[in-house]
């Protein structure tokens, strides 16, 4: 089998994904195009190479339908050779990207591809791509499905993590990723997001909020406690499936939940010998990477257990890692995982994550990726472990070495 | 025709008289079915009929689908279905078939070409109210009370299956035909209307003539469905706003439900599937989906108790042999307490004549009071007149005077549980009474036995225990003691059925049947408790295994003081024969530390306002502390309906209850007992008595004596016997 390689890692700054968000203004397809032109430009990219483009993307509809990434790979100027493919395994999608991307050059199927994921959530809202799971009494009612917010707050009851720690969790997370940009931690990944004239509109993480401390924080509702006592009950379905619990305590709010940005990344994977035909540098080596189901209802606690199978598959143990990051869907997704593998806070979201910098869903675990590949050698690290809590009960996860 | 009456006018239009011959109600029935066929290609070819206005002859509309008729092919299906393999395919599709025949018979009326207009002047229910949607034109009369529509078909366990689950949303959107399909709400004339259901509402001397005109001056009329660009009102599943609405709409049926019914589980998938497809493809997915339900048992379970069963014992089905039935005109209620005020209540709403009696006036004057309050309230709720609530209150004659019972047909005594204080006021009533009168007591702990030694006429002496609230609750017990006789009993009746409850027959025992068989849920909570499984579980698995409320939650309702003192009466009788339970330190404790229950807003569980969460020092409970792992909530929930159906199989095993349909109703209008099983008595018999005799034996081995079954049902499980069928009236008659 051969070893897959990262070769560079770019990202898109987050643009609030609200009508008045700056990426509202330019189209999903020139995000994502814009991504794979600086990948191009800044390797001096053949791109005749190139394989394929796997994408990541949640809601593939409207200006993301119709398979974005091959949409993407012709208005980038790539050589039509270049073939591209949209992938959705929910939040983990752009993660699921780059290593789909990298099981075709393991497999030797694939010399040079490129992973990554696209979400304009200001123009394309989640669930504009429907889907039986919500609706369809098969699964929705039959195996008791509801939305995100319940499930994560369903972890934070069933786990003891009160407001208190999901508040302090998230006032964390905004100051590390302030820090981060502060000293330019990401300036390697960045490129700046430019307008139909060519003007960058876009150079920094718009959601960010590095003012918020616990009484800000104090002053937010919480999101889902109508849907869940109220109007439809959500709650009262979750408890169906886990009847030892009394209530559900509602503690996340949108100051402890990720927030809704538009973004793009690509990351750029092949083998070591096409790597050095096309004059690249290796970065990284992906070690191992894994996805699981599990529970559905409680949905978001995948990460425990697909961190546990990619380590194994790795031969490794959880301190083997020097860096975790898992995204920050929610605060208690993030203190559970702590929880679970007794991970300290210090080797976990180093650089703060989607709460302060907010989730573009398909494009979120490239970026993470990507963020990881940058701090490892900032930080002179070896080994980093990447993993996302995926809608429907799943997880996926990928273990980088430094080489 | 013999179910219709034709009368073409001069302008073509034909007036059709639904009147079936030989009935009360018209019904859906193989002969009607035959004739609407008839009708519609009568309507279709004959060139000199512009289109039809469809009425009814009699006070209602139509009644929906004959049930009886219905059952009858069903037992070879469910059998064949059963057996597997290449035979279940063609048995299920030889059901489908023939559902699907009252789907085609609508629909060829709807799609005849020709307007149809329905003329509704009465009540239109299931069948009925699916016969009228089926019309291209609906009328309702404004000023007639019982036109109403209706679907009552989830609340037995069944759906709308003649196109009730898609011409409805199609009509009004989900979130409106919710109501009406999931919970059997029924719509008077100006809601529908208003709602979108009837194209106008006028009064009922006009309703013929507009629908004449409407046919008239339209004669391409076609279903809105039926029209290009038809978009389904509120939006379809997968729609921006329809999204929300059928996500919140599985959600509130699977929290309602917990997912014991498939019957409402089913109508959203008709509802979710079928708004996805044009009408003759979502009549045959509806089909398909009633067809699943028949073959569960929960429908045929619910059915034959919540529907047929119900309707004999209210019909008087226990009254012994030999008896006439009678009228009841005039009732003696002793005691104005709760439960006495409540009796003469709904004694007066029934027409009785009642005399209310306290120890003091202030007391009866407090329990007419009760009647006074609860008329004021359905009159300002438009639930009724003032006239209306004037005569009833005054039918109500509330006294001290003794002397007014004697033209009394009944007696209800409900005064405090007390032999001494029971006996004196039998002696004070029997002195005035007539010979034919019954003296009923509403004890719920003394033996009619020991109170009917009070007696000079212990023939005429009875139990007649309502359950509380009176108002609320649907079951009657009837208590034979030693001397009752069956003239006695079929008074009893007379008047339980006067007053639209549910009567059932029980030899006197210790709790009689329902509160006997509820102790057992409520104790299974306290071993739970002791054995430390979380108070959160338990609560949980009994609900989600049917049950209203959990067991602790139960007992809070009931109150721990009184079961504390239940609990001393029973030490006290039984003597060295009182066997403790684990429960019983539990009581004590909690009726030492004054947690009453809900009475004084503490006891298993902490109320705050209209809040109530579980205490959270119950772990103390907990002999050996919190289990962990937990057990499985399967587990829990087998052992809180196990213990009660076990004690439901006694009583019929010592011969207390005697009819397997008395003790399933009893279990569900007694106590709660989870209706889509459709009773105790079904519970066993759809498990089947050798694998509940092997469950209950698991059970014993691993959780105690509670599980113990009786002999009979040993035997059951030997011979393969169900209740249903070794208890029957007809085998009754037989042994």
């Amino acid at each position: 089998m051969a070893d897959a390689y990262i070769f560079d890692a770019v990202r898109s700054p987050r643009g609030k994904g609200k009508k008045n968000g700056s990426l509202h203004e330019i189209t999903a397809l020139s995000l994502l195009t814009q991504q794979l032109e600086a990948i191009q430009d800044r390797n001096d990219l053949d791109t005749s190479k190139i394989d394929d483009i796997v994408m990541g993307c949640v809601s593939p509809v409207a200006g993301q339908g119709a398979d974005i990434a091959r949409t993407a790979s012709i208005t980038a100027g790539y050589a039509e050779t270049a073939a591209g493919v949209t992938i959705n395994r929910f939040c983990a999608s752009g993660l699921e990207a780059v290593n789909m991307a990298a099981s075709k050059v393991m497999a030797g199927m694939a010399d040079m591809t490129i992973g990554g994921g696209i979400e304009h959530m200001s123009r394309v809202p989640m669930g504009s791509d429907g889907g039986a799971m919500g609706v369809d009494p098969m699964i929705a009612f039959d195996h008791a499905v509801v939305p995100q917010g319940i499930s994560a707050d369903l972890i934070a009851t069933k786990y003891g993590f009160s407001r208190d720690d999901c508040d302090a969790y998230a006032v964390e997370s905004q100051k590390r990723a302030k820090k981060a940009w502060d000293e330019g931690r990401f300036k390697k990944s960045i490129v700046p997001v430019k307008d139909q004239l060519g003007v960058t509109i876009l150079d920094h993480d718009e959601h960010m909020r590095p003012q918020t401390d616990m009484q800000s924080l104090g002053s937010l509702n919480p999101a889902f406690e109508a849907m869940g006592k109220v109007m439809p009950g959500m709650d009262y379905v979750a408890l169906q499936k886990y009847p030892e619990l009394e209530a559900i305590k509602h503690v996340h709010h949108a100051g402890n939940s990720s927030g809704i940005v538009d973004g793009a990344a690509a990351v750029l994977i092949g083998t070591k010998e096409m790597g050095e035909a096309m004059g690249l540098k290796a970065r990284a080596r992906i070690k191992a990477f894994a996805e699981i189901g599990s529970e559905p209802t409680i949905m978001l606690t995948g990460p425990e257990f697909v961190a546990a199978k990619a380590l194994k598959r790795a031969g490794m143990d959880v301190n083997d890692i020097d860096l975790y990051e898992l995204n920050e869907a929610f605060a208690s997704v993030v203190l559970r995982f702590m929880q679970a593998h007794n991970i300290d806070h210090n080797k976990i979201n180093v650089n703060g994550g989607a709460i302060a910098m907010g989730h573009p869903l398909g494009a979120t675990g490239a970026m993470i990726l990507g963020t990881m590949v940058d701090e490892l050698e900032r930080s002179d690290k070896e080994t980093s472990l990447i993993t996302l809590c995926v809608g429907g009960g799943m997880g996926s996860a990928t273990i980088i070495e430094r080489v | 025709m013999k179910n219709f009456k034709l009368d073409k006018d001069a302008d073509g239009v034909l007036l059709v008289t639904f009147d079936m011959p030989d009935r009360s109600m018209n019904v859906l029935n193989v002969s009607s079915m035959g004739e609407i066929a008839e009708l519609t290609d009568m309507i279709k070819s004959d060139e000199s009929i512009k289109g039809a206005v469809i009425t009814s002859g009699k006070k209602a509309f139509c009644a929906g689908a004959d049930l009886e008729e219905m059952g009858g092919n069903l037992a070879s299906a469910q059998k064949a279905v059963a057996a597997g393999g290449k035979e279940a395919e063609a048995a299920k599709k030889a059901l489908y078939e023939n559902v699907y025949k009252l789907n085609q018979l609508f629909r060829d009326l709807e799609t005849c070409g020709k307007p149809v207009a329905a003329a509704l002047n009465g009540l239109a229910l299931g069948g009925g109210f699916e016969f009228v949607m089926a019309c291209t034109g609906r009328f309702v009369a404004s000023d007639n009370k019982n036109a109403k529509v209706g679907l009552p078909e989830a609340l037995i366990g069944l759906l709308p299956g003649a196109g009730g689950t898609q011409r409805l949303p199609r009509l009004v959107g989900l979130m409106n035909a919710s109501g009406v399909l999931l919970q059997g709400k029924q719509l008077r004339a100006a809601e529908a209307q208003a709602m979108g259901i009837f194209h106008a509402a006028v009064p009922a001397d006009e309703l013929i003539a507009t629908a004449k005109k409407w046919v008239l001056d339209n004669p391409k009329a076609k279903q809105p469905w039926d029209a290009d660009r038809f978009k389904f009102p509120g939006g379809a599943p997968y729609t921006a706003q329809g999204y929300q609405m059928f996500a919140g709409a599985n959600a509130m049926v699977r929290k309602e439900s917990f997912g014991n019914y498939p019957a409402m589980r089913n109508i959203v998938a008709c509802v979710y599937e079928g708004s996805q497809v044009p009408m003759d493809a979502a009549l045959r997915i509806e089909s398909r989906y009633f067809c699943d339900l028949m073959l569960r048992p929960e429908s045929g379970n619910m059915v034959r108790s919540l529907f047929l069963s119900k309707q004999a014992l209210e019909k008087g089905e226990a009254r012994p042999e030999g008896q006439e039935k009678g009228e009841v005109k005039k009732v003696g209620v002793i005691g104005a307490g709760f439960m006495g005020a409540g009796v003469a209540y709904v004694s007066a709403m029934a027409g009785l004549d009642v005399v209310l009696i306290d120890r003091d006036q202030e007391g009866a004057d407090k329990g007419k009071q009760f009647t006074i309050d609860e008329q004021t309230k359905r009159v300002k709720r438009k639930k009724s007149t003032q006239e209306k609530a004037d005569a009833i209150i005054n039918r109500i004659e509330a006294t001290t005077d003794y002397s007014k019972l004697k033209d009394v047909d009944l007696i209800v005594e409900a005064v405090f549980e007390n032999s001494e204080l029971k006996a004196k006021i039998t002696k004070m009533a029997e002195e005035v009474i007539g010979d034919k009168a019954i003296f009923g007591s509403n004890t719920s702990t003394i033996p009619i036995t020991d109170l009917a030694k009070a007696s000079s006429r212990p023939d005429n002496f009875i139990g007649i225990h309502f359950f509380s609230p009176v108002h609320k609750m649907m079951l009657v017990e009837i208590i034979k003691g030693e001397k009752t006789s069956d003239y006695a009993i079929s008074r009893a009746i007379d008047f339980v059925s006067k007053i639209r409850k549910v009567p059932i027959v029980v030899e006197d025992t210790r709790g009689f049947y329902a509160n006997r068989c509820v102790m057992r849920y409520i104790q299974e909570g306290y071993n739970l408790l002791s054995e430390g499984v979380k108070p959160a579980l338990i609560e949980n698995a009994g609900k989600m295994a049917g049950m209203p409320v959990g067991p602790l939650s139960l007992q809070d309702e009931v109150a721990i003081d009184l079961a504390y003192k239940v609990m001393q009466q029973t030490k006290h009788d039984l003597g060295s024969q009182y066997v403790e339970g684990k429960g019983d330190v539990i009581i004590d404790k909690m009726y030492n530390a004054e947690r009453y229950g809900r009475k004084n807003g503490k006891g298993f569980y902490v109320y705050e306002g209209r809040e109530k969460h579980l205490w959270p020092e119950l772990g103390q409970f907990a002999v050996g502390g919190l289990q962990d792992p937990q057990p499985n909530v399967n587990d829990v929930k087998d052992r809180l309906m196990y213990a009660q159906a076990i004690e439901a199989a006694r009583t019929m095993a010592e011969g207390i209850v005697h009819d397997p349909r008395e003790a399933d109703l009893g279990s569900i209008f007694g106590w709660g007992f989870a209706p889509f099983t459709g009773g105790a008595i079904s519970f066993i018999d759809t498990i089947g008595a050798k694998k509940f005799v092997a469950r209950a034996d698991e059970l014993l081995e691993a959780y105690g004596p509670q599980f113990e079954v009786p002999k009979l049902l040993r035997e059951m499980a030997k011979s393969g016997e169900t209740f249903y069928g070794k208890f029957s009236r007809t085998a009754r008659k037989a042994a």
